[in-house]
């Protein structure tokens, strides 16, 4: 270990918050001793439950507050359902939740087309900043694409001769 | 700022935040950030982030309205609002474990509600936006002190916390060796409050140079690039005297690089709840009995730890989401000491509306971004 005789002084505010007695415990030191009691405090307010809300199947019920956007829909929806189901930290809950996401992401596409809006990958992806920035990647990227998309029409062409 | 897919956001008219609840407030946004844990959302690996949801953790603004029970703040004032949504009564938030509330997340009992931080965290919008609802208003939005500048108030929300909590879990002893994993801003700032707990020896790894050399700069650390280390294990007993470091951080979580098998099996398969690479070090470069501190996020289910190796050389492992409203009122005097610096790391100002933009650059780590944050266009006078 190097040797610990050092100057600090040039570091503001060094061992300020030095405390012998802090251990790496913090819950249990603040530990109240009445969890016994845990189920006897004034629950807050309900919140009412004007959309779906899904909740986890290791609590009873919803907790008194919650967000209410985006409440489940569709296909994602119905798996989202399914995965709640499962408890969470099993792969029941947590893969069908990540398929539901990417189904997810197609609806969306779906709706926006739906609204008469078309997604602006670009934008969306925030590519200006990437000519900007990091010209030499993007225009690699951009012509490795080109070839791609060449290879596929010049294949596709000769397949239909 | 509305997510359309990994990669994928754009900026929409959402309808005007509502109250819900009798304890709710609408505050309207002055700044947010972009957070490091925001990036694990934007690249898709946090499971049940549903299409149209509004990110933003982190943020100040002015209360507007407020519901009929909310009594310590009101219309006008200037608020911070921690990243934790707190009911401040149940039995976890009694014991101060703000960032464990018992009744703001009907989808998960491990985590409390976050805002923006997708269903799994209570599936609440969040604050890149410019108005949000912030529940439990009596609990978490703390006025901001007349003098304090609103770029570090912004901070105190979450990444000055986090990374002071990092530090204060590590039970950092004075003469200790505390070694970082992640320059990001949080991991920057776990750095920096390793003095303060009268650290000997601050050690931060990571793998991009820019953010080395800020880090070297705003924490006055040692910083090292584990890509030309043959391997950071090795290189970190070599330069502990071959013991370890007494507490080893993990600021980075779930979207780590610098192990194949990781990335593979956490990043791109999915199969891990992300890429534990980070931990991994921690556990296997800090010294037997030592301590390692958790702040980097995961994801709900199972990762490839080495947990033998805990087993065998005796380590305390800590971890939480910061307990901001806990920690606030040290942070506040040690921003107005000048001890802390919050503001410091912020590099990038953009405006809400070019939000993807904003995203891209600090996912990308481009234009040698440390710290975005947005600021709405009604907060732009
Ligand atoms: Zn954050
Ligand atoms: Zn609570």
């Amino acid at each position: 270990m190097e040797n610990t005789t050092k100057d600090y002084t040039h570091i503001k505010g060094w061992g300020i918050d030095a405390d012998p007695e802090n251990e790496p415990t913090y819950p249990m030191k603040k530990y109240t001793g009445d969890d016994h009691n845990r189920l006897n405090w004034i629950r807050p307010v309900q919140q009412r439950a004007d959309v779906e809300i899904l909740h986890s199947n290791e609590r009873p019920n919803l907790s008194a507050v919650f967000g209410t956007p985006q409440p489940p829909s569709g296909i994602s929806g119905s798996i989202r359902r399914f995965a709640f189901k499962y408890s969470e930290g099993s792969y029941g809950h947590w893969l069908p939740l990540i398929l539901a996401d990417k189904i997810n992401v197609i609806e969306g596409i779906i709706d926006d087309v739906k609204h008469g809006h078309i997604p602006n990958f670009f934008a969306e992806k925030g590519l200006k900043s990437e000519w900007k920035y990091n010209r030499k990647a993007f225009v690699q990227k951009a012509f490795i694409g080109a070839l791609i998309t060449t290879a596929v029409v010049a294949l596709v062409m000769k397949k239909k001769k | 700022m509305n997510y359309r897919g990994p990669r994928r956001i754009r900026v929409s008219q959402k309808p005007h935040p509502e109250l819900l609840h009798p304890n709710d407030a609408i505050v309207r946004v002055t700044r947010s950030c972009i957070c490091g844990s925001d990036l694990h959302l934007y690249h898709g690996l946090v499971p049940d982030t549903r299409v149209g949801t509004t990110f933003g953790h982190e943020f100040i603004g002015v209360v507007e309205e407020i519901g009929p029970t909310v009594q310590n703040i009101k219309v006008g004032d200037n608020v911070l609002v921690p990243f934790n949504i707190a009911c401040g009564t149940c039995a976890f938030c009694k014991q101060e474990l703000y960032g464990n509330c018992h009744e703001s997340n009907p989808e998960a009992t491990a985590v409390g509600g976050i805002f923006g931080y997708s269903h799994t965290a209570g599936g609440y919008d969040g604050g890149q936006a410019e108005y949000v609802r912030v529940p439990y208003a009596d609990v978490g939005p703390t006025v901001i002190p007349a003098d304090m500048d609103p770029d570090d108030a912004v901070l105190l929300t979450d990444v000055a916390p986090t990374g002071y909590q990092a530090a204060e879990m590590g039970g950092i002893k004075k003469g200790d060796t505390v070694v970082v994993f992640g320059a990001g801003p949080v991991g920057i700032m776990a750095a920096k409050c390793s003095w303060l707990f009268g650290a000997a020896r601050v050690i931060i790894i990571d793998h991009i140079e820019y953010r080395l050399e800020f880090a070297r700069k705003y924490a006055q650390c040692e910083a090292y690039n584990f890509r030309s280390l043959e391997d950071p294990v090795v290189f970190l007993k070599r330069t502990t005297g071959w013991f370890g470091a007494d507490v080893c951080i993990d600021a980075v979580g779930a979207d780590a690089a610098g192990s194949a098998l990781q990335t593979i099996t956490g990043k791109k398969l999915m199969l891990q709840a992300g890429a534990a690479t980070a931990l991994h070090w921690a556990i296997n470069s800090v010294k037997k009995g030592g301590i390692v501190s958790i702040v980097g996020v995961y994801g709900p289910t199972g990762n490839l730890i080495p947990i033998g190796n805990v087993v065998n050389k005796g380590i305390t492992i800590r971890a939480n989401q910061a307990s901001v409203k806990r920690l606030l009122p040290r942070l506040i005097e040690h921003v107005k000491s000048g001890v802390l610096n919050p503001k410091g790391i912020i590099t990038h100002r953009v405006p809400l509306e070019e939000v993807a933009e904003a995203y891209h650059i600090f996912s990308s780590k481009l234009d040698n971004c440390i710290k975005p944050i947005l600021i709405p266009p009604s907060a732009r006078v």
